[in-house]
């Protein structure tokens, strides 16, 4: 096991805990560089990755270290590409101006949910974003002037000071950078006492109370930060998506958000990627899985002749292709993650981890939560 | 259509008040429960309240297992687990239903179809009335159930304290399967009833979505109360769809859950207390 042995504050306030890690998280970076040259096929699908993992990033600070857990982050999406889209098509501003116009009006609506939600406490805040999110959708369904309405609306490529990303692989480092900034911005949020004082609400408001935190101001930063995050990923996801539609804003799509945090692993930024590359992955593998599985797993009835392999393959054919099967799946993956590995991939990474480094000695308690049987939100 | 969004919010109320869990596929099971009626009812041509039955009873039975199964392990973890394991539930439901009965809207006829009585130039049809009569009945035993039984106390208890209640010798394992039953069961019956007037498909769930308002109103935690806000909800909603332009009776619902959210959190019937640290 690394030890570091720390000789000045510098290394205290340094990103990253030692050269090696750093050196570690380059190589992460150039592996991400080349990858359009590695897997051409997969670019778009990667650079939906990166705009999920704004989004996990967003729902992270919320729902992971302040511990506000919303259903309604689609709508704050939606308000940010509706937004993006509006201000540079509509008004013809530079596509720079989009953005801010899409974070500044992101934040604010999550200005406008977090006042009201700071009388709220688990399950109703949870209750009352679905809420939000759903009379959002409604809206975007309503205001033809802005959001095009129900026929939806085309978006342009991004084209920034003069320079076009019509590309797959130029929008690919675009998400790419915007990725890595917010990381690093949100990174350093987390280390600095706002982020200590939204880690101290999680995971008691009422210590962190007694310790000075003023609630309302920091819920509310969290929950503007948060939603101001959701705007920069709507003006990306409008360009990846390409034609804006009020139904991609549903409920669902807050759930796959959540998903990706869950699956990813609650309270932790790795966790938000590893989520979001699962989540934006996953229909790419089940369509690729759906082809393939039917012929593979019908192969060895082949040995009781022709006609059961192909009435296996059928059966299995007409199986996988259901519409309804790619929600199921998703649903069936949340409640595995809940039931067994609460802590996500991340969680199960850092076990890994830990294990080898502590070869013979590891003991499975070492994670072993704390259940509380007396858990009543009513007295909070 | 207020006594609908009364039923399925009391479902959600039931499992609160026993485990304080907050269960978001009630609506879900409601949509089992119409589906497995009508799947006897048109399938295995069993009649009309035979089905009712075996559609309360299978739905419960499920509702049990699956507490007895899946909800049991999560007991003890924060809210937010169940939550989203009750999300992931719901869209396994909805995947089953799809490929067992197919994504086709059905319609189940009953002995109610296309009958009504006049009261006073009122028209009323029966469909409506048995949802009514059907609620009125359902309350009144459930709220006798939980005030006079041993059981329903015992499941109060529970619900406040579980390792408490456990050294008093309930046997709190037991009374949340019996929970799950119960509530699962409330929602087949309100998805029974629902059937006739609003049509059978797999997306008959989401109307839990606005049942959920109609527990926050009424106070989540109150048995009456759950009644009270489903009727007012399905009562504004009317209102907004005559009154007000056009798309504003869809979300009516959600503005005055967000509304008693923001002003009233414990809704009209609810009580709130403070934690002790």
């Amino acid at each position: 096991m690394r030890f570091v042995f720390k000789t000045s504050y510098a290394q205290d306030l340094g990103l990253f805990r030692d050269g090696v890690q750093r050196n570690w998280y380059l190589a992460l970076l150039v592996g991400v560089a080349v990858l359009p040259v590695l897997v051409p096929a997969y670019v778009g699908d990667v650079s939906l990755v990166f705009i999920y993992g704004l989004c996990g990033l967003s729902l992270m600070v919320l729902a992971g270290y302040t511990g506000l857990v919303s259903l309604g982050h689609a709508a704050f999406l939606g308000i940010g590409s509706y937004a993006h889209v509006y201000v540079t098509q509509d008004l013809g501003l530079p596509w720079l101006a989009g953005v801010i116009a899409a974070t500044v009006i992101a934040a604010a609506a999550g200005v406008i949910v977090g006042v009201p939600a700071l009388r709220m406490t688990g399950v109703y805040l949870t209750i009352a974003t679905l809420a939000f999110a759903l009379i959002i959708q409604e809206v975007f369904a309503r205001w033809d002037a802005v959001t095009g309405g129900l026929k939806g609306k085309a978006v342009s490529k991004p084209v920034i000071f003069g320079v076009s990303f019509a590309g797959d692989n130029a929008f690919y480092f675009l998400c790419l950078v915007v990725l890595a900034a917010g990381l690093w911005l949100t990174a350093n949020l987390l280390r600095s006492p706002t982020g200590r004082a939204w880690v101290a609400i999680r995971d008691s408001e009422i210590a962190a109370q007694s310790m000075g935190v003023n609630l309302a101001v920091y819920k509310t930063m969290a929950f503007a930060y948060s939603a101001g995050l959701m705007g920069i990923a709507g003006a990306l996801f409008a360009h990846k998506i390409g034609f804006l539609a009020q139904d991609i804003f549903s409920v669902l799509l807050s759930i796959q958000f959540l998903l990706m945090v869950v699956v990813g692993g609650l309270g932790s930024l790795h966790g938000a990627i590893f989520g979001a590359v699962f989540v934006a992955m996953l229909p790419v593998m089940i369509s690729q899985a759906r082809d393939a599985l039917p012929a593979m797993l019908s192969q060895p009835f082949t040995l009781f002749g022709k006609a059961a392999g192909d009435t296996v393959f059928l059966a299995l054919d007409r199986f996988v292709k259901q519409p309804g099967l790619e929600p199921g799946i998703f649903g069936l993956i949340l409640v595995l993650f809940i039931l067994f590995e609460p802590l996500g991939i991340y969680g199960r990474w850092l076990k890994l981890r830990v294990y080898f480094s502590l070869f013979p000695l590891y003991k499975a308690a070492t994670f072993r939560r704390q259940k509380a049987y007396m858990r009543s939100e009513r007295l909070r | 259509m207020g006594c609908i969004y009364g039923l399925v919010a009391l479902g959600f109320v039931l499992i609160y008040k026993a485990t304080e869990l907050v269960n978001f596929a009630q609506g879900d099971l409601l949509m089992l429960g119409a589906f497995v009626c009508y799947m006897f009812v048109i399938w295995y041509g069993v009649g009309y309240w035979a089905a009712f039955a075996l559609a309360i009873a299978i739905v419960a039975l499920f509702g049990a297992a699956l507490d007895a199964s899946v909800l049991r392990r999560v007991i003890g973890q924060p809210q937010f687990a169940v939550v989203m394991l009750t999300i992931g539930l719901g869209a396994i439901f909805r995947a089953f239903a799809s490929m067992t009965w197919g994504s086709e809207i059905y319609t189940l006829p009953t002995p109610f179809s296309a009958k009504a009585t006049r009261v006073g130039g009122v028209t009323i049809s029966h469909e409506y009335v048995s949802i009514i009569v059907g609620t009125v009945i359902l309350c009144a035993v459930l709220y006798a159930f939980f005030t006079y039984t041993r059981v329903g106390v015992a499941m109060q208890a529970a619900s406040q304290n579980q390792l408490a209640a456990y050294y008093m010798g309930i046997p709190v394992k037991r009374m949340f399967s019996l929970i799950w039953a119960i509530s699962a069961g409330v929602a087949a019956i309100a998805g029974v009833l629902l059937a006739p007037v609003s049509l059978i498909d797999i997306n008959l769930g989401f109307i839990g979505l606005k049942a959920f308002a109609a527990a926050v109103l009424g106070g989540f935690g109150s048995i009456p109360g759950s009644l009270v806000g489903g009727i007012t909800i399905g009562l504004i909603e009317l209102f907004a769809g005559a009154y007000l332009p056009h798309g504003f009776k869809d979300v009516a619902a959600y503005v005055v859950l967000l509304a008693v959210l923001a002003i009233r959190p414990q809704g009209m019937f609810g009580t709130v207390g403070r934690k002790k640290v």
